[in-house]
């Protein structure tokens, strides 16, 4: 099989895993005991005022015809080309277009999880090497310790003992958001603000961007850090043992090379499938972070429109965090094909 | 107990993670005894006092006492992390065993939407579940449950597939043996200890997803002693900088989630002694 024709096989297999997946949120926010309309009210409208906003959000009609509806928002094309985003329904607080909203908060998310996922294999293969080089030594073992012990930190909690470290007490860097609130974010191109800024060529708006996002990222990155350790370490100490390995080293090729250039390379393999895997904890573990840095992001949005009730609102977001994470596996599965060839045959 | 110590590094693990486990479980149960204050009580002493002779851990921003609080506080991430492991074993196992040995459609379609939810961020899950049915220590448990049903799904039926094709299974099917005794008598007696091992994992998970779903909003009440609620309290009052608020129940969060994550590496190791590499 080509690489063209695995990439279309991959796609069409999407399709179904992608329904599965729209159904279940379906099911959860409308089908779950629970009425959203009713939670959304707490009990303290009148039934007038519930059955008035149910007609407003199309939530009157039969479930299936709702059902329909939802999938069909998704890929109506016309909605998409003049909006620019698909039709996720209408808030129950603000009767503004969920796409919209969730549209303007994506950017910060990405920015976060991709400075994240920078720091976590930076940190995690650098340890994860050092780790199976020196093979069951005390290093290795405090290595391996420092691994297990990120694996039980609550992700907030990190955070917050960050804000309180080198915000509250040495009072370094900012606590929360994007950007220092005085300065004006850049003008939106990517909706990054560091690579925005760097495009403009304004170096200012680019280090207090980068200010406000090595905490965040710091926290993401640590946690994620730990599975990376753990998975480079056990992928090395294969590969080390390889033959390939000892015939380069038995040419007297320097030691690095050997590692890093023979080895890792081919321990990378399984690591980036990994970090394609990692993307869905990542994300979860963004919800925390933004939520502990007032990071205007996906996460955040979530939690405040958990505050505020506001179900068609989650929904939404939940649909746009399960489409990321499919799209992200997408890619890690269409790049491993392209990497290694003997996925295609 | 010794032979666990004889197999070296695993088996020290797993009695280090036991030992933490069952100390946090016992202090938890004695603590309406020992607790010095009632943990519930505000204004025991001034706000937000720094740990003193008085009040070892100081006081929370209600002049609750922090110790009485941290004493009682795993109660709830006990009972949240229990119920949702014994949920997800009721139903994760009896699935993965049945959808495995009957395989075709049935078990296709099981795996297709499992692995559907085994990919999707489970915070998000557990947050949107938890959203709809509201608040409480039932539901939390419920909605962290379904988050972690795949993983017994997974490896239960990872495991039958190369069980079910040993001889000894045939034989049994040989001698007219029943579908559901050799299920339950002959097959899944090999499968419990890889669920013991998912189980401890899944406990840590689970005591670190209620936490988070308590830190946005989803957990328990205020009044109520919880190591989640009072590391969120102490977040909101950030500024105060009263690091006693943050730190202790953290740290007992991490001792507890630490605790079933050693028992549960020690054993997959000792399982797996390909693995200890």
């Amino acid at each position: 099989m080509g690489l063209r024709s695995y990439i279309i096989t991959r796609i069409l297999l999407t399709i179904p895993t992608l329904l599965l997946l729209l159904s279940m949120v379906f099911l959860i926010m409308r089908v779950l005991p629970g009425d959203p309309v009713a939670l959304h009210f707490e009990k303290k409208a009148t039934p007038e005022q519930m059955e008035s906003m149910r007609r407003a959000l199309g939530l009157d009609k039969p479930l299936w015809t709702q059902y329909i509806e939802y999938l069909g928002g998704l890929v109506d094309i016309g909605y998409i080309l003049e909006h620019g985003y698909p039709n996720l329904g209408k808030s129950m607080q603000t009767f503004e277009e969920v796409g919209g909203q969730i549209f303007s908060a994506f950017p910060a998310t990405l920015e976060l999880a991709f400075y994240s996922m920078i720091i976590a294999s930076v940190i995690g293969i650098l340890l994860g090497v050092i780790s199976s080089k020196s093979y069951n030594s005390i290093l290795d073992h405090l290595i391996r310790g420092v691994g297990t012990v990120t694996y039980a930190v609550p992700i907030f909690f990190l955070g917050i003992v960050f804000q309180l470290i080198f915000g509250v007490y040495l009072r370094w860097l900012p606590t929360g958001l994007r950007i220092n609130p005085v300065v004006d974010p850049p003008a939106t191109i990517t909706g990054l603000y560091t690579i925005d800024s760097l495009l403009q060529g304004n170096l200012f708006k680019f280090f207090e961007s980068l200010k406000a996002l090595l905490l965040p990222s710091l926290t993401l990155g640590i946690i994620l850090s730990g599975m990376f350790v753990r998975m480079t370490r056990t992928n090395m100490l294969e590969t080390l043992r390889l033959d390939f390995v000892t015939a380069a080293k038995a040419r007297g090729l320097k030691e690095s090379t050997v590692t890093y250039g023979y080895a890792l390379r081919n321990a990378f393999l399984p690591i980036l499938t990994m970090m394609g895997l990692q993307f869905a904890i990542l994300l979860g573990g963004a919800i925390l972070t933004e939520t502990t840095f007032s990071w205007p992001g996906l996460g955040r949005y979530i939690v405040d429109r958990i505050n505020f009730r506001d179900y068609t609102a989650i929904q939404g977001a939940v649909v746009v965090f399960g489409l990321f994470v499919t799209l992200v596996s997408l890619v890690v599965d269409i790049l491993y094909a392209y990497l290694d060839p003997r996925i295609r045959l | 107990m010794t032979s666990l110590t004889k197999k070296g590094p695993s088996g020290w693990i797993v009695i280090l993670g036991t030992i933490i486990v069952s100390a946090l479980v016992i202090m938890t149960a004695i603590a309406p005894w020992i607790a010095p204050h009632d943990p519930a009580k505000t204004r025991v002493g001034p706000i937000r006092e720094p740990p003193s002779p008085q009040f070892p851990m100081g006081t929370t921003h209600l002049g609750q006492d922090m110790l009485s609080r941290i004493l009682c506080g795993g109660s709830i991430m006990l009972q949240v992390s229990t119920l949702s492991v014994l949920v997800c074993f009721l139903i994760g196992v009896p699935l993965g065993l049945f959808s495995s040995y009957v395989g075709g459609v049935f078990d296709r379609a099981c795996s297709l939407v499992i692995d559907a939810v085994y990919a999707f961020p489970g915070l998000v899950i557990a947050i949107a579940i938890s959203a709809m049915l509201g608040r409480g220590v039932v539901n939390m448990a419920l909605s962290i449950a379904v988050v972690y049903i795949p993983s017994y799904f997974r490896v239960v039926r990872s495991q039958v597939l190369s069980i079910k094709e040993l001889t000894y299974v045939e034989a049994a099917r040989g001698i007219g043996a029943k579908w559901y005794t050799i299920l339950f008598r002959y097959v899944f007696p090999n499968v419990i200890p890889s669920i013991v091992v998912v189980a401890t994992i899944n406990f840590a998970d689970a005591i670190l997803t209620a936490a988070g779903l308590t830190f946005i909003g989803l957990g328990v009440e205020i009044h109520i002693p919880d190591w989640g609620r009072d590391l969120t309290s102490g977040w909101q009052y950030l500024s105060s900088g009263a690091w006693w608020i943050i730190a202790f129940p953290g740290i007992m969060i991490i001792l507890l989630a630490l605790g079933f994550t050693l028992i549960g590496e020690g054993l997959s190791e000792l399982l797996n002694p390909k693995l200890q590499r």
